[in-house]
């Protein structure tokens, strides 16, 4: 296969797989965030604490964390032709890609936002704020440098995912390398493909620590930026008291 | 200006009870510095956070500025608009400052007005003026990670004054800070109280605290107020556990026939030579076994330690001297409260 054969395919799969990881890493962001942040208002001794509600969003977003991506897909193919009216095609695509990346960008969300000192919430609430106030100016901007490297993670996540949307005819370039490389020994284009995607992946994690870290480092913050933790966090805040005092 | 009437306040887990508050009543005057002291586990915090009501009481009434706060709570945990209202107007300021880091200082500053729906050109003018005010007009850009921790504090302290409060509640607010920056932000209190004429109530562990800016204070123990009063009351006040730590006198009885007592002088019994009288009139040796002038609460304050020969049933005259002298007297000794309740009488 000669370059001028390749370039269009490449092309192609380039711009469908862009299309795809796009639209729903937005659609994992707006609605993921909302719901980690409502994952940590309702937990016990949240702000709304609701252990029903808790309960009912943690197994969902537990289920759609744990479900295989590809059994996901064909799960949703009779809500995907709801949603797009077809269920091939990197449009198609989006709606299973968007439903998977929407839990797993919630419980990002939710490790980040209870990093967050539950002191500066006393102090907003001591100040007459209420809980909508306390997310919009406390819990979202304080654990920004967070979100940011949890989209990062989405967004690769995604790009992993949507190599396996070539089975329901999605495109991208996950599928040319399966189509092309696997099946027709084309070789050469597969390394091409896995060139792309790693370069693509590595450009990702850069822009993300990148924005991440002028965000933290923003204000004379010193070191990395805190690491997301699965564990309950300790007390950050007093960590840098005692280093000041 | 605060009244709290049997405020009670019980944590309960997993079929647990904590009794962290038992019926405290207190009473901080309009205009005064009320400091509350304890140690860790008294109740301290959760008697401040039940003022502005971050922690719900159990049962009992607070009452700040003639508002009952907590006939505006309502039944629900989350807090109504009456009692955010409310609160917006008590300032509050934390052991570790609790400054957003994601906003600039001036931005910290900002965010209560931003709260209360102040115009931005307004915020902006009010949170330079604060700034001013506590000597941090040149910080206004800087992130908070770029200041020391007093600064923290004195942006804390802008922060807490920012919506006009009439009472600022202190939470161990100088327990994270080296001595020297301690004294420069309860200066600044004080400072604060008099020029604004804000009502100070501080929670605090070092005893310090209390004497160089109190008017008043309280001692927690086990969730309950075990003293109160003014200084100067407290100071006259027969055996007063804070008293004596708020001006301690040290020294030892060197043997068993000896009897130890605590003299304070305040007012003009202060200049008058009674312990010379005293060795002359009923002939007997007085050792001192510490002594001390300080300024406590505003006040000029002695303590001396003596130690008389014999048993306390020996120095019952040259004691009672001492009182008609106008004098405060402590028996030291194993045998003291029992003393003291008799003395008191």
């Amino acid at each position: 296969m000669t370059w001028s054969e390749m370039r269009p395919l490449l092309e192609q799969a380039c711009q469908e797989t862009l299309i795809m990881v796009g639209w729903s890493t937005l659609i994992a962001v707006v609605a993921g965030l909302p719901i980690g942040v409502l994952l940590v208002l309702t937990d016990k001794g949240g702000l709304l604490q609701n252990t029903v509600v808790n309960k009912v969003i943690g197994q969902i977003v537990n289920i759609g964390r744990s479900m295989p991506f590809i059994i996901l897909m064909v799960a949703l193919m009779s809500f995907t032709r709801w949603i797009t009216g077809t269920t091939i095609g990197s449009e198609a695509a989006i709606v299973p890609l968007a439903i998977g990346g929407i839990p797993f960008f919630a419980r990002l969300v939710e490790t980040a936002v209870r990093e967050v000192d539950g002191g500066l919430v006393e102090a907003v609430q001591s100040m007459g704020g209420n809980t909508w106030t306390i997310v919009r100016k406390v819990l979202v901007p304080e654990a920004l440098p967070s979100l940011i490297a949890s989209t990062t993670t989405t967004v690769i996540a995604l790009i992993g995912y949507s190599a396996m949307a070539g089975t329901v005819g999605g495109g991208g370039l996950g599928d040319l390398a399966v189509r092309y490389g696997y099946q027709r020994f084309e070789t050469g284009l597969m390394w091409i493909t896995v060139a792309i995607l790693a370069v693509v992946i590595s450009l990702i994690q850069f822009a993300g620590d990148f924005a991440a870290r002028l965000l933290h480092s923003r204000g004379g913050r010193s070191g990395p930026v805190p690491k997301l933790r699965l564990l309950k966090a300790k007390e950050p805040a007093a960590a840098d008291v005692s280093k000041v005092a | 200006m605060i009244t709290t009437s049997g405020l009670t306040k019980v944590y309960r887990s997993r079929g647990r009870e904590v009794t962290a508050l038992d019926g405290v009543d207190l009473h901080v005057r309009e205009g005064e510095v009320y400091g509350v002291i304890g140690q860790s586990g008294a109740g301290k915090s959760s008697l401040i956070r039940c003022i502005n009501l971050l922690e719900r009481p159990t049962s009992g009434t607070v009452t700040v500025a003639g508002q009952d706060l907590t006939a505006l709570a309502g039944r629900g945990p989350r807090a109504g608009r009456e009692l955010r209202r409310a609160r917006s107007r008590i300032g509050m300021v934390f052991q570790h400052f609790n400054l957003l880091s994601s906003r600039t200082v001036q931005d910290n500053v900002e965010l209560p007005l931003e709260i209360l729906g102040v115009s931005g050109k307004e915020r902006s003018r009010k949170a330079l003026e604060l700034l001013d005010l506590v000597g941090l007009a040149d910080k206004a850009k800087a992130y908070p990670a770029q200041l020391s921790g007093g600064q923290k504090q004195r942006v804390g302290i802008a922060r807490a004054l920012a919506g006009d409060p009439k009472v600022l509640l202190s939470d161990e607010a100088t327990s994270a800070l080296d001595p020297e920056t301690t004294r420069s932000i309860l200066k600044l209190l004080r400072d604060l109280n008099e020029q604004l004429g804000l009502t100070v109530l501080l929670i605090t562990h070092e005893m310090d605290v209390v004497k160089s800016i109190c008017d008043s204070a309280a001692l927690m123990e086990k969730g309950r107020v075990v003293e109160s009063g003014t200084v100067s009351e407290l100071l006259a006040t027969p055996g007063s556990e804070l008293a004596a730590a708020l001006f301690p006198v040290g020294g030892e009885a060197t043997g068993d026939e000896r009897t130890v007592v605590d003299v304070t002088f305040h007012g003009e019994a202060a200049t008058r030579p009674v312990i010379s009288q005293l060795s002359r009139t009923y002939n007997i040796d007085i050792s001192i076994l510490g002594a001390a002038i300080d300024t406590v609460g505003g006040l000029q304050v002695g303590r001396m330690r003596i130690e008389l020969p014999g048993r306390y049933e020996d120095n019952v005259v040259p004691i009672g001297f001492l009182r008609e002298q106008g004098l405060q007297i402590d028996v030291v000794g194993p045998e003291r409260s029992a003393l003291v309740k008799e003395g008191a009488q």
